[in-house]
């Protein structure tokens, strides 16, 4: 009993991305990345303490131009998700909720982020 | 007329029995990450030498030690109600999702226990 042609709620496709709509799925992105980040942590880690795969080869990996780009990804997810699940916070206690401070917010967030995994990445 | 007993009521949990948990859960991990984190990047941003031995060195003070158990497993949480959020969207079919969902509670359980013994060997030193 489907009729053909019915209108559709508009899809994702056909919107013009706001920057809230991209931070908000890149909350979700940087997320995983992380999760995958935290895997490769433990690895570190068990490299250090027990050499079961070689520290040497571990970091010989990380320092390779596949490992330092996948660090510095990690790097500016982690401050990106830091940064905007403070905006997350916030917004939980119901403020900034009005378009322009979800706009600015979002703006800040990312600047922040980029600021900030670029700030570390030259100094350490 | 409401079917739901007193008790249900005053518990207010719902049908799910956990309520709020996994959302107010995701907060407070969230909250001590926001310490845990940047502590982690600052403290190991300090390090003059970054050898096996250095490093294995930082992880084993007592303070050092302590932070980063309390970051793994904080960090392991986190990520497994993150993860679960996510599956939950995404995947639909009944029996993979039940598949994923466990394999996400497997996986950051083994990965957390797994950090814990790393650092407790380096805190402990060689008796493990």
């Amino acid at each position: 009993m489907i009729k053909e042609g019915r209108p559709l709620s508009p899809h994702l496709t056909i919107y013009r991305w706001p920057i809230t709509m991209m931070l908000s799925i890149l909350h979700r992105i940087s997320g995983v990345a992380l999760a995958v980040g935290f895997v490769v942590f433990v690895v570190w880690l068990e490299a250090i303490a027990f050499d079961a795969l070689s520290y040497a080869s571990f970091s010989a990996v990380m320092q390779s131009s596949v490992g330092q780009l996948a660090l510095f990804g990690w790097l500016f997810c982690f401050f990106f998700h830091l940064a905007n699940g403070i905006r997350h916070l916030i917004w939980d206690s119901g403020r900034l909720f009005e378009k322009r401070q979800a706009d600015l917010s979002a703006w800040f967030v990312l600047i922040t982020a980029v600021v900030l995994s670029g700030g570390y990445w030259v100094m350490v | 007329m409401t079917l739901r007993s007193p008790l249900s009521r005053v518990l207010g949990s719902g049908s799910a029995k956990e309520g709020t948990d996994h959302w107010w859960m995701q907060r407070v991990t969230a909250v001590a990450l926001l310490i845990l984190g940047p502590w982690f990047l600052f403290s190991f941003a300090g390090l003059d030498n970054y050898s096996q031995a250095d490093i294995a060195a930082w992880v084993a003070a007592p303070a050092n030690a302590v932070m980063l158990l309390l970051a793994s497993i904080t960090l392991a949480w986190h990520s497994m109600l993150g993860i679960q959020i996510i599956i939950e969207d995404y995947i639909h079919g009944p029996g993979l999702k039940v598949v994923s969902l466990i394999l996400n509670k497997f996986a950051h359980v083994f990965l957390s226990v797994a950090a814990v013994l790393a650092i407790l060997k380096m805190a402990l030193g060689g008796s493990l």
